[in-house]
């Protein structure tokens, strides 16, 4: 197997920079985690007790970058790790098995914290169901709340984000792909159109 | 990867870098509080063993259980079940029950091979050991072993075990282990020299991708890690050996032998060890003796292996993914 | 009597000529005979052989009756051409008195198939410690003349010495299966590079080769004559080459499939390649060959041994040693030695009929297709091609590991003293 490929957790890949247009620039996504990390301290009355879990892959960087945000605002050390969702995913049976991402849960674990889960898009929200199943075989938060870069809509459960970067209204046949330097090279979130098949 | 897992030596290395690198994700759900994954809810997992191994059939349940599998054990062991026709009516007749993997150890080598291949069933086989033939898991938990030690827990992430001395001593004529160990750690990238009397070498040798040699005192100065094997005191009798003390003064691991390895080397056993045989007390006792460790290490390849094999609808295999939607 | 006219058959690979059967004798042969009150069967472009004689076939009559028995047998024989079989003695019970091999032969003789020469065991119950009655057995209505313990190795030397000496008195000749038994401990396949991967026992070719060697000495010390049955390995060869350059009066036989399979198909774990001895290599395969080209080897013999469906539907060790062969016999032999230019179809006759009836004293077979000789014979489209289709098996088994192979050659007709017991492909 390419662990390359497979480390695309949710991959878009179908969307390519040539007929994609970008949405939201570098700067953009900065400025909007600013915003986020803002918006956190202020609803969590000063974050002290924020435990920030990304999603692997890209959900990872971003809650590092949150967590550098907040740090700088709070001027405290915030714990931040990831949480990889594969094996509580629903849709396991319909596609070959994934290689798993790394859980990384902070040393202070997430027993009567606020929990904040980061992911780059919120979409179905079968992704962050899978999240809090995972959740709930390691500790009992008190909180968990839900940051996302982006929300492209289309619900197919009743969850919702606390943080959203950019509310972006797609059809189901456009593709939503956020690409970070850490993992991509660059920072831009680019909206195509899915390939006809 | 195939569908089944039959032999170590149909691992390509990526597939079997995949499979470490899972168990090594998979080893973290056991410092959870609850070590449980919903991986594998409904589906029935079955335990075929024909031949009393209380240690690895624990460790494939334990496998099982921890990714939520439906377990059934069937123990067939004895006499009375040696005959062909138990094996194709009993997985017959546990396929009927709608069992979707068989884990099978077997006395008979192929036993596995023969169930996956004679269209007898359709659930995905997992071999636990037949005969002399493979012991696949076994291999794998070994080189999950070795990488740890020698590479590291993290470092070993996406490694091979490129360039590392393994040496292999003992009855590799009736090892399953051996052979594994041989194929898996040559795909590997590692260097495999077998140490053994010369009864307790296969004929045909000679074509497997390692080195033999006789002198044990003269390979342990250049091992990253030394893997002895059980003997049993049977073979004694079959005149492999004249004595077990010349065996052990000639093949066994003691305190002044294992002062030979380099500092960093380790000393494995696949087990049952039989002490005073092919190792002392001193040494299996010792920190560099990694006996306990790879027994915990057997469940996390194992649920690795379980999870790649049977958690999609199809085994993990060599390309690219499907789009598909967040 | 009834008269048969085989028109333009190329006797022995021959130019066409017709051959003219009258009763239970061959007439005449020449070109352009008159069919004048004779069947005439149209052989143009076929070969005409004399009838085929297996010196080693398991017809599991009595005993074993779900693999075969002696009527599907000898149907099988007559499908695949031959006229006579020598039946092995390894039966339940074993055929080491009068009254069994009395019994086996009768039967043969009244299906009418295809000839029954039984064989007799050498030691009582095939167990190796003292010697069947193996006058009485010659004397009896059977006539045995071939003796052995054929599944089992004769590997004590004294009693080997004594069947060897003992059946001189009456033209005997005893058949070894040669396999030295310790050495063969447990053994499931050939013993070297694929049984080392495969985890399986070995079976080492010194254990063929070493009882072999002794037996020719032993044949060479008493004066007497022996035949190998089922050669299996270059080494063989080797042995064999020197006792016949020493004058040893040593015989051996090679099966159609250790002509054509080698080891490599047991990495299949598919019992249908489980056979005593073992595929070898294709070393052993091509040494083998050459042997049976240049006369070193003597004959084939189909060592034709049938296995119920679940004796086979197994996992290898559980597994039952043997395959069937009397159907495809000649196909197999076309391959390995006539389209590789080997043997000649001349060539053919000799190893699996005139010389397995001059080695049985199978009197009335391997003879000259010549005026005044027995009409056995056997009718062979070597122009055909086709796959191998066990369904269409006459012997009661199925265990054959050519199932879907390519194999060239069919036989058309076989008459046994004239009575066709195969005609067009279809049993009479």
């Amino acid at each position: 197997m390419d662990n390359k490929q497979n480390k695309q957790e949710k991959p878009d890949t179908a969307v390519q920079a040539s007929d994609a247009r970008p949405v939201l620039e570098g700067p953009d996504i900065a400025r909007v985690l600013t915003r986020i990390a803002h918006e956190i301290v202020e609803r969590a009355k000063g974050a002290d007790d924020v435990v920030l879990l990304g999603i692997p892959t890209r959900g990872v960087f971003l809650a590092q970058r949150l967590a550098a945000k907040l740090e700088e605002i709070t001027d405290r050390k915030m714990p931040v790790g990831s949480l990889d969702i594969t094996m509580y995913r629903d849709d396991l049976r319909m596609h070959p098995p994934r290689a798993l991402a790394r859980t990384e849960i902070p040393g202070d674990g997430i027993d009567g914290r606020l929990v904040i889960l980061v992911d780059d898009v919120l979409f179905s929200g079968r992704t962050i169901r899978a999240a809090l199943d995972a959740l709930n075989d390691i500790g009992r938060p008190r909180a968990v709340q839900l940051a996302v870069l982006v929300d492209r809509g289309h619900r197919e459960l009743p969850i919702r984000a606390d943080y959203v970067g950019k509310n972006l209204p797609t059809s189901l046949r456009e593709t939503v792909k956020v690409l970070l330097a850490e993992e991509d090279g660059r920072d831009t979130v680019l909206l195509g159109a899915k390939p006809t098949s | 990867m195939q569908r089944h897992l039959i032999s170590a030596a149909d691992l390509t290395r990526d597939d079997a870098v995949l499979i470490l690198d899972t168990a090594e994700e998979m080893a973290r759900v056991a410092d959870r509080p609850i070590k449980k994954l919903p991986t594998l809810r409904g589906r029935t997992v079955v335990n075929l063993f024909f031949e009393d191994s209380t240690r690895t059939r624990i460790s494939f349940e334990a496998a099982e259980k921890r990714l939520s599998a439906d377990v059934i054990n069937f123990t067939a062991k004895g006499s009375s079940v040696s005959k062909g026709e138990s094996l194709k009516d009993t997985a017959q007749t546990l396929e009927a029950m709608g069992v979707d993997a068989v884990v099978i150890r077997h006395g008979a080598s192929g036993a596995p091979y023969r169930l996956a291949n004679s269209g007898w069933i359709d659930a995905a086989v997992i071999n636990a050991g037949d005969g002399t033939h493979q012991h696949p898991t076994q291999a794998l938990l070994d080189a999950f072993t070795m990488r740890r030690r020698l590479v590291g827990r993290d470092a070993g992430i996406g490694q091979d075990l490129a360039g590392k001395r393994i040496t292999i001593v003992g009855d590799v004529l009736h090892s399953r282990v051996a052979r594994s160990n041989v194929d898996l750690l040559h795909t590997l990238g590692a260097e495999v020299t077998l140490v053994a009397p010369p009864t307790l070498v296969p004929v045909g040798v000679e074509r497997w991708p390692c080195e033999v040699s006789y002198d044990l005192d003269a390979v342990l100065p250049k091992s990253d890690a030394v893997m002895m094997l059980r003997v049993q005191r049977e073979r004694m009798n079959a005149a492999f050996f004249p004595t077990e003390r010349e065996y052990s003064r000639r093949y066994g691991l003691d305190g002044d032998r294992m002062a030979k390895m380099p500092e960093h080397a380790i000393v494995m056993h696949p087990g049952p060890m039989v002490r005073g045989m092919e190792i002392t007390a001193e040494v299996a006792d010792s920190e560099r003796c990694t006996v306990v460790e790879q027994v915990a290490n057997g469940v996390s390849i194992r649920m690795a292996v379980l999870y790649l094999l049977l958690g999609g609808n199809e085994p993990a295999v060599s390309h690219a993914r499907t789009t598909e939607e967040k | 009597m009834s008269k048969i006219l085989i028109r333009g058959a190329r006797v022995l690979g021959g130019e066409p000529q017709d051959v003219l059967i009258d009763g239970e004798t061959i007439a005449e042969v020449g070109a352009g005979l008159s069919a004048e009150g004779a069947e005439v069967v149209e052989a143009a472009g076929k070969v005409l052989l004399p009838g085929l004689v297996d010196l080693h076939t398991h017809l599991r009559e009595p005993g074993r009756e779900d693999s075969e028995t002696v009527l599907t047998g000898t149907r099988a024989a007559a499908g695949g051409g031959y006229t006579a079989v020598f039946a092995m003695a390894n039966t339940f019970p074993v055929a080491d008195t009068a009254g069994v091999v009395e019994q086996v032969y009768r039967l043969g003789q009244e299906h009418g198939y295809c000839d029954v020469q039984p064989i007799g065991a050498v030691t009582v119950g095939l167990e190796g410690r003292k010697l069947a009655e193996l006058g009485a057995m010659h004397e009896s209505a059977a006539g045995v003349t071939v003796f052995s313990d054929d599944g089992k190795c004769v590997d004590d030397a004294v009693i080997m010495r004594r069947a060897l000496e003992y059946v001189k008195a009456f033209g005997g000749v005893v058949a070894q299966h040669a396999q030295e038994p310790r050495l063969t401990e447990g053994a499931q396949m050939n013993e070297g590079v694929v049984s080392a991967e495969l985890g399986l026992g070995g079976w080492p070719a010194v254990a063929e080769e070493s009882i072999i060697a002794r037996d020719v000495l032993l044949a060479e010390h008493v004066g007497s004559r022996v035949h190998i049955c089922h050669l299996s390995t270059a080494g063989s060869v080797e042995i064999v080459r020197w006792a016949k350059s020493r004058g040893i009066d040593v015989t051996a036989e090679v099966t159609p499939h250790h002509l054509l399979l080698t080891d490599e198909l047991v990495r299949s774990y598919n019992p249908v390649y489980k056979v005593n001895p073992p595929l070898r290599t294709e070393r052993d395969v091509l040494a083998l060959r050459e042997a049976l080209a240049d006369g070193t080897i003597d004959i084939v013999a189909t060592d034709h041994a049938p296995h119920p469906h679940e004796d086979k539907d197994c996992e290898w060790a559980a597994a039952a040693m043997g395959m069937v062969g009397l159907e495809t016999a000649l196909s197999v032999v076309q391959e390995t030695m006539v389209d590789t230019g080997l043997l000649t179809w001349a060539g053919v006759a000799d190893r699996m009929s005139v010389k397995p009836a001059r080695i049985g004293q199978a009197v009335g077979h391997g003879r000259p297709v010549s005026a005044g000789e027995p009409a056995n014979l056997t009718l062979v489209d070597t122009e055909y091609r086709g796959r191998v289709d066990p369904a269409g098996f006459a012997s009661r088994s199925r265990n054959t590991p050519y199932e879907g192979r390519e194999l060239p050659g069919r036989v058309t007709h076989t008459w046994l003293r004239g009575k066709a017991t195969l005609v067009d492909g279809k049993l009479t």
